[in-house]
């Protein structure tokens, strides 16, 4: 889907809040930034429309379109930027490659409820990393950091090591940048509105950030 | 070996440096594993020095540089030996179709020689027993596999 479309499902106009990158890391890592749109959305069953999109998804995504997939450009940055952290994209896949993954083992984009779908759909689309947050539950604007000492995720047991690369509100980490992920973005059933949060690296055009937000927003909404 | 940049002794534009590394023999890796699929099994694994994000540091960086610079050196040597194999298969084909008794029972499958699908090339004689007595022998092309959308016809 183009943007003009994701926008005309909408019929508004998501404006993506910039986040902000620890100095420090933001030195290191140019080009890494962090962008969110708040949308009105709980945890729930897929509705119709969003689950026959994921079954055309499904229908034109082929394994040919996976062991390409790492020559693409977005694909290729996020596998780069893992490669730069630390981190083996072969055992700890990117996203969108996790979704490729999973595609070719169930033979489908399974449906696992909202806003997880939603995501899907976008990361599928653009390549885009995204994470869903309790829009309610932050507090001032997100960052990436590391973390300090004594820092943990929340409802999770144990300490993060200090200088574990995490995304955080104002007031304490809420996951780890990428990786596997310890928590669940803090939505519960009572959640009424989602932050849907785009992981920029460097290599990932700022079009693609907007057009990921755009369409999940639109599944969210649908 | 690629010999790490550095700087005025500043770490920070090694590091930038060999990111920049990375993400070159990245690409290059992704290609080779992309060209060789599915003929050759490339490993572009390179083990990840963190369960968890964090900045990774020189020595890091320049593990995993030499890591994919390995891995890319070895893929070019199973893509070239593969490629070989194909050559030679090529001919031995090549012979076979030209003279079938010469290689009898000879099979040649079609990934032998590297291409698509699951076909095959078999030396086999004609008429069978008959064949085997008179040297009448030809070689018989399969076509492969049939596709799962032709048994549903035969099926229906």
């Amino acid at each position: 889907m183009d943007a003009g479309g994701a926008r005309s499902q909408l019929g508004w106009e998501p404006s993506p809040e910039q986040g902000w990158v620890a100095p420090h890391i933001a030195e290191e890592f140019p080009g890494l930034g962090l962008a969110w749109v708040e949308v009105d959305g709980r945890l729930g069953r897929t509705t119709e429309p969003v689950l026959q999109r994921l079954r055309d998804l499904s229908d034109r995504f082929y394994g040919s379109h996976a062991i390409h997939m790492r020559e693409r450009p977005i694909p290729w940055a996020y596998r780069v930027f893992f490669r730069q952290i630390g981190l083996d994209p072969d055992r700890t896949r990117t996203p969108i490659e996790q979704l490729a993954l999973d595609r070719l083992h169930a033979g489908a984009f399974a449906s696992r409820g909202m806003p997880v779908d939603a995501l899907t759909i976008a990361t599928v689309e653009t390549g885009v990393a995204l994470r869903a947050f309790d829009a309610a539950k932050l507090s001032g604007r997100l960052c990436i950091r590391d973390s300090a000492p004594g820092e943990s995720l929340p409802g999770k047991p144990g300490k993060l090591a200090q200088g574990t690369l995490t995304i955080a509100d104002e007031r304490a980490p809420l996951e780890l940048l990428f990786g596997p992920s310890t928590a669940d973005g803090g939505l519960e059933s009572d959640t009424a509105r989602i932050a849907v949060v785009a992981v920029q690296v460097k290599g990932v055009p700022q079009a693609a950030i907007d057009e990921a937000l755009w369409i999940a927003c639109a599944a969210i909404q649908a | 070996m690629l010999t790490t940049l550095r700087v005025g002794g500043d770490e920070r534009l090694a590091r930038a440096e060999l990111r920049r590394q990375i993400g070159r023999l990245e690409h290059q890796l992704s290609r080779l594993a992309a060209e060789a699929f599915p003929r050759v099994a490339i490993d572009t694994g390179v083990a990840g020095h963190f369960a968890e994000p964090r900045v990774a540091g020189l020595a890091e960086l320049e593990q995993v540089r030499d890591a994919l610079a390995d891995r890319i050196a070895a893929a070019r040597v199973a893509l070239e030996t593969q490629g070989e194999l194909e050559t030679s298969n090529r001919e031995l084909l090549r012979r076979m179709l030209a003279a079938p008794a010469e290689h009898k029972w000879l099979r040649i499958s079609r990934a032998d020689v590297g291409e698509p699908g699951c076909g095959h090339w078999h030396s086999r004689p004609r008429l069978g027993p008959l064949g085997m007595l008179m040297g009448w022998w030809r070689v018989k092309v399969s076509s492969g596999c049939p596709l799962s959308a032709r048994l549903a016809a035969v099926e229906r």
